[in-house]
């Protein structure tokens, strides 16, 4: 008997209204009202029909509803996490409409793999690897020209006049020839009677008026007033808050626990033992948090992780000594290494890092007799519902999943095991579903509890003939698989996680004899996940660096030396152009106080389809601190669907970078991770916070990603910069200051 | 048991005095605008005026704030600060700094506060006041430059 057999059989609780009583934003989960148009895109090959607030709304495919009161709502298939994917979608669709941004408004769609997947994905809905807007691109265009079609077929019918003679523009239909006019709302019931358009003609970017410009970000005035929901702030009626007593190390399990202590703490409801540790349910946070100090667990150590990060990066040196599995070979290395005039050699490491989102990873949950609802801010919508389908013996259909802005996430809530949602489900149907529980981890435990960017250890080496020539390049990678284990194991390739590799095997350097290998060491016991651009944050670094080095040692230019080796990749060479033309690169660098050394770096590099070069410009002190003092970035990301956003994307990217840069590493010792808060995972303050310029490629392109990007070429245009300044070549990240004392 | 200002109005609560402002704010009045990260005074997401002063409520008891103004987001727009923080939020939404938002309530407060003492701040009087509140989506560059347009349309 599951859990919902259990509570069918003994309706105990009075059903609750699942409303969010949130002074905040009362409104919250209030119904549609009015009649919509709802827009049925192929494959739902039949004609709309006018919904009511209780049938179901939509089928196959549904982004579009508009209101008799002239609202448009653009219902989104992915996660707001901060990239702008809501105000992005909606754009793309508002553009094809004809609508008015003002009158546009964006809703979290739900879970649904049939109609709301992520079209590079397949049947997965889940937002990530900044495929946003690359896969809605066709769909929201689609999906707004389909309701354009059907508000003008209706006006025609309406005034009996030909629908060629009829416009639209700013949420208003006109008919010039007869003056009238009507706006959305107006037309909204009687467009809903219209066919489906067999065929919908899409606007050609000349007759753009939202994309490409800038329309203010949909989301900026909720989170402005503090109105906007995160999972955080959720309040359901008799809900209670759940803080759990993780084990000390990965895999240790539970000994057995005292609660007495805890059960005596104000506030505290109940205490439960899940698979994950043991649960504290109180009436407020606070409480749970008292609770859980004041309990007594033992843990069963000798079943957890007992390692440290020194151990592994020496098994990972041990295992550079030999060859990996091939992920890219071109030429005959092995023979120009051989007969080569000069080689040279350097190996990296990269330690773990957190994704330390400023929202600590949370999860509602309400169980009831015929089902379960999940509030949160979820990345991975379906492959979480079937994973909570099935802990619950539940269909999918049964897991109603509530989207709400996750404040951050940079992968984390990409969990590929479900683990936080999972563990809110489990104290969920432990104590009985007799009440909805908020799991809240403390930043400590987010922190502490696994799943981060993979250690890394490189060696690359090139050979340089005899005429000068970079005729030989070697790179091998050790470290962990992010997808082995996850439901994107289809991204291995014979033993290889592509995400490893990426960066390293597509290597853009036209360089005749290349080799790249990989070991992906196993049982390391320490949970990896994706980290905003993924292998990007490591192969970025390894190869930009080297080649920087390759480039001294040759006594070439960086950006001429790179320009040379991109003939083939013209989108690499223009940005690279562009971003060194607008820096300045070339002309001398205006002097640093006395005792201060400055410097220039460049790198370049192609992530999530999108080509991003960076020049740095850095200060050195005699002390060896450091100063970022300004980024110039050239982008080019396809058609750049809000340039505004395109800015602020690489902007955050690079805070992001260089917080890994100068401060991240999650270290571990005797099988402890080491970091817990802000104090020893320090992030970037403003104070820190370089200038940066962004300067977007024109392209004519279908959009590629941007959320992710911005980040891989920072840490190394910065590296190349402080050799430039210092002389000095950082091999380990992050950064130690003390190599770069004067 | 003490009896708390917040925004304007008084409010008996019932938790231990040791209780952290944030807390009673978030869960018992349920003004979710101020977030929970760091619980430790070190990110700033739990910023409130306390006596017009930027407080990091994750490390203030309420026994402290007793009998002081205590304003939230939720009412920092019609506090004594109204003026300064309505120029603000008009220059967060005209510069769409905000990304994933949830530090942007602490950084509102702070700037607040900022502009409240000094209405035309240096780049230097902007880090030594927002130093304490982190933005890991790396707002910065748009908080900077939307402190010095609220500081100008204020003038
Ligand atoms: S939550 Fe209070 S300073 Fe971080
Ligand atoms: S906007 Fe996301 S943490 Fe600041």
């Amino acid at each position: 008997m599951t859990i919902l057999d259990k509570l069918a059989a003994e309706p105990t609780t009075p059903s609750q209204e699942a409303h969010i009583e949130n002074h905040s934003r009362r409104r919250f989960l209030q119904g549609v009202a009015g009649l919509t148009l709802a827009i049925y895109l192929p494959g739902g090959a039949r004609a709309a029909t006018p919904a009511s607030s209780t049938g179901p709304l939509f089928e196959p495919n549904a982004f579009l509803r508009i209101g008799v009161d002239n609202s448009v709502t653009v219902i989104a298939k992915h996660l707001e996490m901060g990239q702008g994917t809501h105000t992005g979608l909606a754009t793309v669709l508002a553009e094809e409409l004809d609508a008015a941004w003002e009158q546009v408004k964006v809703e979290g769609a739900p879970a649904d793999a049939r109609r709301y997947n992520n079209l590079l994905w397949g049947s997965v809905q889940g937002t990530g690897g900044s495929t946003a807007m690359a896969n809605s691109w066709e769909q929201m265009r689609r999906a707004g020209a389909m309701g354009r079609a059907m508000l003008v077929g209706a006006a025609a019918q309406k005034w009996r006049v030909p629908a060629a003679g009829i416009t639209v523009a700013d949420g208003v239909v006109s008919h010039p020839a007869s003056g009238r006019r009507a706006t959305f709302g107006e037309l909204a019931q009687a467009a809903a009677e219209q066919p489906l358009p067999a065929e919908v003609r899409l606007k050609s970017p000349q007759e753009f008026k939202l994309i490409g410009r800038h329309v203010p970000r949909k989301d900026s005035a909720e989170k402005v007033k503090g109105t906007a929901i995160f999972t955080q702030d959720v309040h359901l009626p008799g809900m209670l808050t759940a803080v759990v007593a993780h084990p000390p190390r990965f895999g240790a399990r539970l000994k057995r626990f005292d609660a007495a202590k805890t059960k005596a703490v104000k506030g505290v409801v109940d205490v439960v033992a899940v698979p994950s540790g043991v649960a504290v349910l109180a009436k407020d946070t606070w409480s749970a948090r008292k609770g859980r100090d004041a309990l007594v667990v033992e843990w069963d150590e000798a079943s957890g992780y007992q390692g440290s990060s020194e151990n592994i990066f020496a098994r990972y040196r041990e295992m550079a000594q030999k060859p990996g599995s091939i992920a890219r070979k071109d030429g005959d290395p092995e023979a120009v290494f051989a007969g080569a005039a000069k080689v040279l050699k350097a190996a990296y490491d990269f330690p773990y890092l957190a994704h330390a989102a400023m929202e600590p990873l949370d999860c509602v949950v309400k169980l009831s007799a015929d089902g379960c609802e999940i509030w949160n801010g979820e990345q991975m919508q379906t492959l979480d519902q079937a994973k909570v389908a099935e802990l619950l013996g539940l269909e999918p259909e049964q897991v109603k999943l509530h989207m709400l802005y996750a404040g951050g996430s940079f992968g984390r809530r990409a969990s590929k095991h479900a683990d936080y949602v999972l563990e809110a489900v489990h104290i969920a149907r432990a104590i009985g579903g007799k009440a909805p529980v908020k799991l809240v981890w403390l930043r400590e435990d987010d922190m502490q509890a696994g799943y981060y960017r993979p250690a890394f250890h490189h060696v690359l080496e090139a050979a340089i003939d005899a005429e000068g020539r970079l005729l030989g390049w070697r790179h091998r990678l050790v470290g962990q698989s992010i997808n082995a284990d996850s439901p994107m194991s289809g991204l291995m390739k014979d033993g290889i996680d592509l995400t490893s590799v990426e960066g390293a095997a597509t290597l853009p350097y036209d360089i005749p004899n290349l080799v790249v290998d990989l070991h992906t060491p196993q049982d390391v016991g320490v949970p990896v996940l994706w980290w905003r651009s993924v292998g990007s944050t490591h192969t970025a670094y390894s190869t930009e660096a080297f080649l920087d080095e390759v480039a001294a040692a040759m006594g070439q230019d960086p950006v001429r030396l790179r320009l040379e080796l991109l003939k083939k990749h013209p989108r690499h060479a223009a940005v690279l152009r562009l971003a060194a033309e607008k820096a300045g690169w070339g002309t001398p660098l205006p002097p640093g106080k006395p005792g201060e050394r400055r410097g220039r770096g460049v790198a370049v590099h192609e992530s999530f389809r999108s080509c991003v070069a960076q020049v740095a410009e850095v200060t050195v002190q005699a002390d060896g601190s450091l100063k970022v003092d300004r980024i110039v970035a050239a982008v080019d990301c396809g058609i750049a669907i809000n340039p505004d956003n395109v800015r602020s994307q690489v902007e955050g990217s690079v805070g992001f970078a260089l917080s890994a840069l100068l401060y991240g590493a999650i270290t571990l010792e005797g099988g402890q991770v080491q970091q817990s808060n802000f104090h020893d995972y320090a992030l970037l303050r403003i104070n820190e916070m370089p200038e940066v310029e962004v300067h977007i490629l024109a392209s004519a392109a279908p959009p590629t990603g941007i959320g992710e990007p911005g980040v891989p070429p920072v840490a190394p245009a910065v590296a190349n910069a402080i050799a430039a300044a210092t002389g000095k070549r950082l091999r380990r990240l992050p950064i130690d200051p003390a190599e770069l004392k004067a | 048991m003490p009896t708390l200002d917040i925004n304007g109005k008084p409010i008996r609560v019932d938790e231990a005095p040791d209780t952290p402002l944030l807390w009673v704010l978030r869960d018992t009045l349920r003004l979710t605008g101020t977030k929970y990260s760091c619980g430790m005074g070190l990110c700033g997401a739990c910023t409130v005026h306390v006596d017009g002063q930027p407080v990091r409520s994750c490390i203030t008891p309420i026994a402290a704030a007793a009998g002081k103004k205590i304003v939230t987001i939720e009412g920092v727009g019609e506090s004594r600060a109204a003026r300064v923080a309505q120029a603000v939020e008009e220059a967060w939404r005209r510069l769409d700094v905000v990304q994933c938002g949830y530090c942007q309530p602490g950084q509102i407060m702070s700037a607040v506060a900022l502009l409240e003492e000094n209405p035309r701040p240096t780049d230097a009087d902007i880090d030594a006041a927002m130093a304490g509140n982190l933005c890991r989506c790396g707002t910065y560059v748009r908080i900077r430059a939307a402190i010095h347009e609220a500081a100008k349309s204020l003038a």
